[in-house]
């Protein structure tokens, strides 16, 4: 009886590991970014000429910064959570508009509803790149004083806003 | 006239040749230099595709990054130095390679570990077989097989 003892203990061990991998996503890629301070920027406006959105425009304030793009699928399925986020004016939202345009940008917003206090507009995704953007929505918490908190990548679920964006954004204020 | 002509020809033979040879320098500090990009382009993971390389995707991240290290390559960056920008956005796994650290030893060193314990575990098997000869047949037994053998049934 014994000399099973040792194959059953490996035997278990690894099923322990493949049923946790089973539910593993290998697209959440932990980011070395948060704990950091944002990659400094400077962007045109959305929808105002000659005015700038920059790195330190909102200084001082707990804000969220939301990539998106028009030509993004996903990004509608969490358009109604971020309207929702925008309305109960619990924290500032800004938008990030990655590899798109002016023009395709603000027939989407216009068509799908504006949740942002402001749209930078990313045209060469170079700024996305600073931030690490690789898939389309992503969604960055980031403190008074500039530091990134908090990252998802992909859509952000209400879930996701109640069990973790706004608590920390509570914690944050 | 036919001076005029002769001279334009001249003239547009020796200008082409000058352009080719320009073209052929250019392209081939580009060889080199596209060399360059794609070895380093080959290290990097595609975040979005994962199992590609950034040279290998075309997903337009990678076209991006790709983009990206030339630009830096330009700059007169280091190698060192593009991973160095990639893993501050994207994090270790962006590289094929990843580094030797705290996390990442049981990787790096794990599986000598196993081959390790798996030798030991292999040799004192051995050693314990060599130190106890078979003892599952007793003397009585050998004898019986031996008359077996010979087909020597009745002594069974």
């Amino acid at each position: 009886m014994r000399k099973y003892l040792l194959p059953l203990a490996i035997f278990v061990l690894v099923a322990i590991f493949l049923w946790r991998g089973l539910f593993l996503n290998p697209r959440e890629v932990p980011s070395p970014l948060i704990g950091k301070s944002i990659p400094e920027f400077s962007l045109p406006k959305l929808e105002k000429e000659n005015s700038v959105v920059t790195s330190k425009t909102f200084d001082g304030k707990v804000w969220v910064l939301n990539v998106f793009a028009s030509w993004c699928t996903p990004c509608l399925d969490e358009h109604p959570m971020l309207m929702e986020l925008a309305s109960q004016n619990r924290v500032i939202v800004v938008g990030l508009n990655y590899k798109d345009g002016f023009q395709s940008a603000a027939d989407w917003l216009g068509k799908h509803g504006n949740p942002y206090s402001a749209v930078a507009v990313d045209i060469d995704g170079l700024v996305g790149m600073d931030f690490g953007v690789y898939g389309v929505p992503e969604t960055f918490l980031i403190d008074k004083s500039g530091v990134i908190r908090y990252k998802k990548i992909g859509p952000l679920s209400s879930i996701d806003i109640q069990d973790e964006l706004l608590p920390l954004v509570e914690s944050l204020q | 006239m036919i001076k005029k002509f002769f001279l334009f020809t001249a003239y547009s033979f020796f200008l082409s040749l000058s352009f080719l040879s320009t073209a052929e320098q250019s392209s081939e500090l580009s060889a080199d230099f596209q060399e360059k990009v794609k070895s380093i382009s080959a290290e990097l993971r595609c975040l979005v595709c994962q199992n590609q390389t950034i040279a290998d995707s075309n997903a337009s991240l990678a076209v991006d990054l790709r983009n990206q290290v030339s630009r830096m390559l330009r700059q007169g960056k280091s190698e060192q130095e593009i991973k160095q920008y990639m893993v501050e956005r994207y994090g270790d796994f962006v590289l094929y390679d990843p580094p030797v650290k705290e996390r990442t030893w049981a990787l790096w060193f794990g599986p000598f570990l196993l081959l390790a314990l798996a030798i030991a575990f292999l040799v004192s098997n051995q050693l314990k077989r060599r130190a106890e000869p078979d003892s599952a047949l007793n003397s009585a037994d050998r004898e019986d097989l031996r008359a077996l053998l010979r087909g020597d049934k009745d002594q069974l």
